[in-house]
């Protein structure tokens, strides 16, 4: 049962970031490749019917952890609680910037908009990068200072930064080197994801440009893969662990540097929704594989006096679980079916289907 | 930790509050869109369509600030009520995940069709994507209300030894007894909400002479949504509610109609009178003896309990408040039922256009079914106090452990912020739209 919502709980996360990451990547293309006015609207256009049902997979996944872990969403949410909540405000940006813009025709207003559109597309790609850091990090479980924790075993909370940025300090900080360096990747690798969805669903000018830029930022994403994976072992000590044991998981990295090296060809692709197929793989795999690795941990702990926390000690009451099995299998089939329906209108490009005209 | 706790509060309340201004009209307006749009189809009458249109409009700024103000209230769960959501995520997690899977999903995937659609989907499928929009709004106050209806009167549960609340019972959770008559009794008052705005927009036409024949279509319609759901509001939901309140919350029923003494031979209703909570009386009181008695019990004579029956410790923390919220509530339902009433009769003799006073009435009428909701929900959670489970778990001890006090008073300054452009924001740009008027839509 714990097995089956957590695999519930990644998949929906997985899908999360596969479909608002191409809103965040759009609006980091927006903010910095996008100079005139048709291809600013190209690409709002391009993600305007789609990313509030996409957020939605954020608000469903936060319900599934609230409801098929409830410890952890206590002991996480409230460790990781400035980020978290910076993180609402930036969506709150984001949206607000994507919806007011075209309420009035205004040179101001409309920069002002495309501005906080565009930076808080950057800021949470970054933050969820650091996130993903941060739980393969670890923390400091039960705050414990000289072996003595100040709180209860799973709780535990964590400022933005300490001043020596080090992943390996006691009292840790969201943002240190390591973590850092995954908000990187973070952003990266979904500006390219971004701009293959552009290139997928519009017919802009800006498309064969998109073109270069996925091609070059796709060497500076393979060289911070690299880098992040050396050093890895800092951190955490048996990365591997999981994968000598149990030789099937290296699909996952062998799905992401599909992914990755697919994309070096972008340049010859035929079909335009080649490339998001390519950068979705490399984004899944990506995803699996780092939680491939810590699993059944959803949180280590960076002490040895309080345990990590797993999915086994983290999951709700049986009873609980399994009557949560028979409305969550009716409801995700309605959602597939709402899914189908969407892109079945909005099918090909927004410009041809006059998506966007009043 | 008390600063704590208050910040944490505070933030809740704020932010719960400024939430629930827009998701009272997205449901009841998405009924009366459906309308319109129903209307349309049934008389093929282009003003019903550009009615429709209009209220697309401010529906969906409407909707789109509801969203955003929504996901914090998910957060906040675990980022401030950590510990709350520890003991009790197995039940209240239930239910707010069957939101986010049913109705949250169901309503962001056909609001971009129902608003950008029509011209893609015919009439007829445009129909029904505004119905499933409608549909899941509904659908969504259910779950939420099915929450907060747990908290108030847990069912179907059992606690272990760890303190944690475990389901024992799924279906309790929606035959609670708290659930219905608290369900009906909201979604009549977003029809409320919903009517007053239309009725009110209409009038405002009218007395302007611009875009007249879309203001008395509004205003008609909504006097009659609002006289009905005004009337529901109060009976038979009001009542319900008020006997469950009664039955399971004693104390708070007390402490609501500002009862301090038990009286032998039925108790009086308040009308007016300041709660002085040091002397455990009334100031300058007005009431009138046995009805209360009546209303709970049907029997001029039944025993009510006054408030100092119970142990302090057991009081709703904040009296007065509650007392007002409740008074509040009760008396702007009141009106509301009066002004609708005027209105209908009005409007069955034809005069409802020319009769100025209930124009400019109704023009002003605008806020205050906001202020009746928010001083409704004022009237639960104060009532609940000091637990968050009713009877079972403190409010003291549902706060985060770890979040400092400094830090959650970052937050709030923060939301505090935030939620002041974004409610201009709004003021603007639905003034903007309304001020332009549905006659520009149609072209
Ligand atoms: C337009 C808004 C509106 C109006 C006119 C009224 N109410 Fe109300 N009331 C609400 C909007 C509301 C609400 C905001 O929707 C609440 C909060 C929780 C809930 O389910 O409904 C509520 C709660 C609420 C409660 C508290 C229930 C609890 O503790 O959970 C009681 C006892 C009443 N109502 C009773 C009444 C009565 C007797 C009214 C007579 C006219 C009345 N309300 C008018
Ligand atoms: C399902 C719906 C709701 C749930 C689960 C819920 C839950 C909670 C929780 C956990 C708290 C914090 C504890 C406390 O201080 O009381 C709280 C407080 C509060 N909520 Fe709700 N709430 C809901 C709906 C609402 C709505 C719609 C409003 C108002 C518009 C509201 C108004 C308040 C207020 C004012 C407080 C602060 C009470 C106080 O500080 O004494 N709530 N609620
Ligand atoms: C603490 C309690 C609450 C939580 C956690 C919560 C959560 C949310 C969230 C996440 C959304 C955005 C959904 C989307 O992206 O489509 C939302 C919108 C909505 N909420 Fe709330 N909410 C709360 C209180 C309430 C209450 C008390 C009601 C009504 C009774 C309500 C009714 C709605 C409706 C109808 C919407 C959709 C329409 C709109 O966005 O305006 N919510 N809520």
């Amino acid at each position: 049962m714990e097995l089956f919502w957590y695999i519930v709980l990644m998949t929906m996360l997985t899908i999360y970031i596969i479909l608002d990451g191409y809103d965040f990547g759009a609006g980091i293309v927006h903010l910095f490749f996008a100079k005139t006015e048709k291809d600013k609207k190209a690409i709002t256009n391009a993600i305007g019917p789609f990313w509030d049902a996409n957020e939605v997979w954020l608000i469903a996944a936060g319900g599934i952890l609230f409801f098929a872990f409830p410890t952890l969403y206590a002991s996480s949410f409230s460790g990781f609680y400035l980020p978290l909540i910076m993180i609402l405000w930036l969506l709150i940006f984001r949206a607000i910037g994507l919806e007011l813009r075209g309420q009035i025709h205004n040179k101001i207003w409309e920069t002002i908009w495309d501005k906080a559109f565009g930076i808080a597309s950057f800021l949470l790609a970054l933050f969820f990068g650091i996130a993903l850091g941060n739980i393969v990090r670890g923390v400091n479980l039960g705050m414990v200072t000289n072996g003595v924790s100040a709180h209860e075993a799973h709780y535990f909370f964590l400022p933005l930064w300490n001043p020596t940025f080090s992943p390996t300090a006691e009292h840790l900080g969201i943002i240190d080197w390591f973590t850092i360096l995954l908000g990187i990747i973070g952003v990266v690798a979904l500006t390219i994801h971004g701009a293959n969805w552009i290139i997928f669903k519009t017919n802009s000018d800006l498309n064969t440009k998109l073109k270069t830029v996925i091609f070059k930022l796709n060497f500076a994403l393979l060289v911070l893969v690299i880098i992040s994976l050396l050093v890895w072992h800092v951190i955490e000590p048996k990365p591997f662990h999981n994968f000598i044991t149990n030789p099937w998981l290296w699909i996952f990295p062998l799905i992401t540097f599909t992914g990755l090296f697919g994309l070096f060809k972008i340049k010859t692709f035929t079909k335009d929704g080649t490339g998001f197929i390519f950068s979705s793989l490399f984004l899944f795999g990506g995803i699996a594989s780092t939680v491939a690795s810590i699993f059944p941990k959803l949180l280590p702990s960076t002490n040895s006096t309080n345990p990590d926390l797993t999915i086994y000690n983290m999951a709700g009451e049986p009873y609980g679980l399994s009557v949560g099995l028979y409305w969550f299998v009716i409801a995700f089939i309605l959602v597939v079916i709402y899914f189908i329906i969407q892109y079945k209108v909005f099918k090909g490009k927004m410009d041809d289907i006059g998506y966007g005209e009043h | 930790m008390e600063d704590m706790l208050f910040y944490d509060r505070m933030q809740f309340a704020f932010t719960i509050t400024f939430h629930y201004l827009f998701p009272q009209l997205t449901m009841g307006l998405s009924l009366m869109i459906v309308y319109f749009k129903w209307k349309f189809l049934r008389t093929n009458t282009e003003t019903y369509n550009n009615a429709a249109k209009f209220w697309m409009k401010i529906f969906a700024l409407n909707f789109a600030m509801g969203v955003v103000t929504g996901i914090p209230m998910e957060f906040q769960f675990g980022t401030n009520w950590a510990k709350f959501s520890e003991l009790t995520g197995g039940i209240i997690g239930q239910t707010l995940a069957m939101e986010g899977m049913f109705s949250f999903f169901l309503e962001s995937s056909f609001l971009g069709l129902f608003i950008f659609g029509e011209k893609l989907l015919g009439h007829k499928l445009h129909f029904v994507t505004g119905f499933l929009v409608f549909l899941g709004s509904w659908a969504s106050g259910f779950l939420i209300i099915a929450t907060h209806s747990w908290m108030q009167h847990p069912v179907g549960f059992e606690i272990l030894e760890n303190g944690k609340f475990v389901l024992t019972n799924f279906g309790a959770l929606f035959t609670n007894e708290w659930l219905w008559p608290s369900y009906l009794h909201n979604q009549a008052a977003s029809l409320v909400t919903a009517s007053f705005v239309v009725a009110s927009i209409g009038a405002f036409y009218i007395l302007n002479n611009k875009h007249s024949e879309f203001g008395k279509l509004f205003v008609k319609t909504g006097v009659i949504f609002g006289f009905f759901a005004s009337v529901i509001v109060a009976a038979p939901t009001g009542d319900m509610v008020a006997k469950n309140v009664v039955k399971h919350q004693p104390v708070t029923f007390a402490a609501m109609e500002g009862i301090f003494e038990t009286e032998d031979g039925g108790s009086e209703i308040v009308l007016i009178g300041q709660p002085d909570m040091k002397e455990k009386k009334l100031d300058n009181k007005i009431a009138v003896p046995n009805i209360l008695s009546f209303l709970t019990y049907q029997k001029w004579d039944a025993e009510i309990k006054g408030l100092n029956e119970f142990d302090e410790d057991v009081h709703p923390t904040n009296v007065p408040g509650l007392y007002y919220a409740y008074h509040i509530m009760v008396g702007l339902g009141t009106i509301f039922i009066g002004l609708m009433f005027a209105a209908v009769v009005q409007l069955f003799r034809k005069k409802l256009y020319k009769t100025k006073w209930i124009l400019w009435s109704l023009m002003f009428m605008l806020p205050f079914p906001y202020i009746a909701n928010t001083t409704g929900w004022y009237t639960a959670e104060l009532g609940r106090q000091p637990w968050l489970v009713y009877n079972l778990l403190r409010t003291s001890a549902g706060a985060s452990p770890t979040v400092s006090a400094g830090n959650t008073l970052f937050t709030l300054l923060g939301f505090i912020g935030l939620y002041l452009l974004l409610g201009l924001l709004f003021l603007m740009l639905a003034g903007k739209i309304i001020n332009k008027g549905p006659e520009t839509i149609t072209h």
